[in-house]
């Protein structure tokens, strides 16, 4: 249980970084929070030559306020982000997602971006950037480029990051007026990988139904994995108990089996949880307005 | 074979420098090259929190950071608690309530309520337990772990 050996570097800028990565190109791995690439490197899962650790890297720790979205640096610490006020306030999905995440002391030094960039379809944050579309920036030596939360999770562990590039921001938009948010996941033990989670967004218009809704589910796939049925079944119509129920119920997912459940209950735990946060949402539309 | 990086770091009070391998953890650098053997390593891939000590006063899984991370770093262990001889209240605590058995999950623990305690000083059950669902403890059954919380946030006022 001790990692292969590697050349260490510890850039103090972003452009110190962006050029090592250039030069390195695959060989490399940056380095974030390390709650999941260092328990990798110590089980020799991952056997990175070179690690480019970008934790000394001061400009990319940050929660700002954009004009119309949260603007928050990659290498802002997830237990930052759970407690930031302007993050309960603004992003609220956000905020009831963070103490999901592991334990207090992987919060303390995992970071948002490093989450996002792993890509663990198991993992609550990839869940929540898609269910809220966020726009996710990467950034290479020779430029920039942003990059939708829907076409950034390619694969099991695969983004659409290229070698040479490290994702600097992460910009959240802001929910339109007569939302609702929800997030809800069943886990062993609280803080373990979640058997099954399901995240949701719903927007009314002026006569009370459903103009908008995105229902994600995580470790349903190799990705996050948007509904398409829920938005099929509520667009459109008022969202009452039935066809929330039936929307949840039809969803067009297929989990595997593993150790811990049977595709038959992750389905069902599918359901029950898509019912429950597409319930929440609703519920919370209604008390906002 | 590989280079060595130099760092010079703080812990409980006493600074230390020293040439690191980069695949050095930060867990064993504790244990092996400053001899600070109360931080006990289980899992070794962040699960069972034995190793936590505290980073710059956060609570951290030491086996999840190399030793070349914490150039520049303030550390307290489980060697930092006791003061002159005399033990911490919280470890006072640990001892009165019999919140431990073989003992070998229990620096991790102390070392993860010391910031919860200070943030929460008068917590409930329910928040007592959700700051420890990252310690396992295979011996006690976290009852008078929990009594123990309880008593040490007592004596800590």
């Amino acid at each position: 249980m001790k990692p292969p050996s590697f050349q260490y570097h510890a850039p103090k800028t972003l452009a110190e970084a962006l050029s090592l990565l250039t030069q390195h190109g695959s060989d490399a791995k940056v380095l974030a929070g390390g709650q999941s690439l260092v328990p990798m490197m110590n089980f020799r899962v991952a056997q990175p030559a070179i690690l480019i650790d970008i934790n000394r890297i001061k400009e990319l720790a940050y929660i700002k306020d954009g004009n119309d979205g949260l603007r928050i640096g990659a290498m802002t610490r997830q237990r930052t982000v759970e407690r930031d006020a302007n993050v309960a306030k603004r992003s609220p999905l956000i905020h009831e997602t963070m103490p999901h995440i592991a334990h207090p002391q992987i919060r303390n030094r995992g970071t948002i971006g490093g989450s996002i960039a792993h890509a663990d379809p198991a993992s609550e944050l990839p869940t929540v950037m898609l269910t809220l579309n966020a726009k996710l920036l990467a950034k290479n030596a020779k430029g920039e480029r942003w990059i939708d939360a829907q076409d950034f999770f390619v694969g099991l562990f695969t983004t659409a990051l290229e070698p040479d590039e490290i994702l600097a921001e992460i910009q959240i938009p802001d929910l339109p007026a007569r939302s609702g948010y929800a997030f809800e996941e069943v886990a062993r033990r609280h803080g373990d990988y979640a058997m099954m989670g399901a995240a949701a967004t719903m927007t009314l218009d002026e006569n009370g139904k459903c103009k908008d809704v995105r229902l994600v589910f995580l470790s349903v796939g190799e990705t996050p994995l948007l509904s398409s049925s829920a938005a099929q079944a509520l667009i459109g119509n008022k969202p009452t108990p039935e066809l929330i129920q039936s929307a949840a119920a039809d969803t067009d997912i297929t989990p595997s089996s593993n150790i811990h459940a049977s595709e038959r209950y992750r389905k069902h735990l599918a359901n029950v949880l898509g019912k429950r946060v597409l319930t929440k949402a609703y519920g919370r539309v209604a008390t906002d307005r | 074979m590989t280079d060595t990086i130099s760092i010079s770091l703080k812990v409980n009070g006493v600074q230390y420098k020293k040439d690191v391998e980069p695949r050095l953890l930060l867990s064993d650098f504790l244990r092996h090259e400053l001899d600070l053997t109360g931080t006990h390593v289980g899992c070794e891939h962040g699960v069972c929190g034995s190793c936590t000590i505290l980073l710059d006063g956060e609570a951290v899984r030491s086996c999840l950071i190399f030793a070349a991370q914490a150039d520049g770093c303030e550390l307290t262990t489980v060697e930092g608690l006791a003061q002159n001889g005399k033990l911490h209240p919280l470890q006072e605590a640990f001892r009165e309530a019999h919140g431990l058995q073989c003992g070998y999950c229990t620096p991790g623990f102390l070392m993860t309520l010391i910031p919860f305690l200070k943030e929460n000083p008068n917590p409930n059950e329910a928040e007592i337990r959700d700051a420890l669902s990252g310690n396992i403890c295979r011996c006690t059954g976290y009852q008078n772990i929990v009594k123990a919380v309880q008593l040490g946030a007592e004596k800590m006022k």
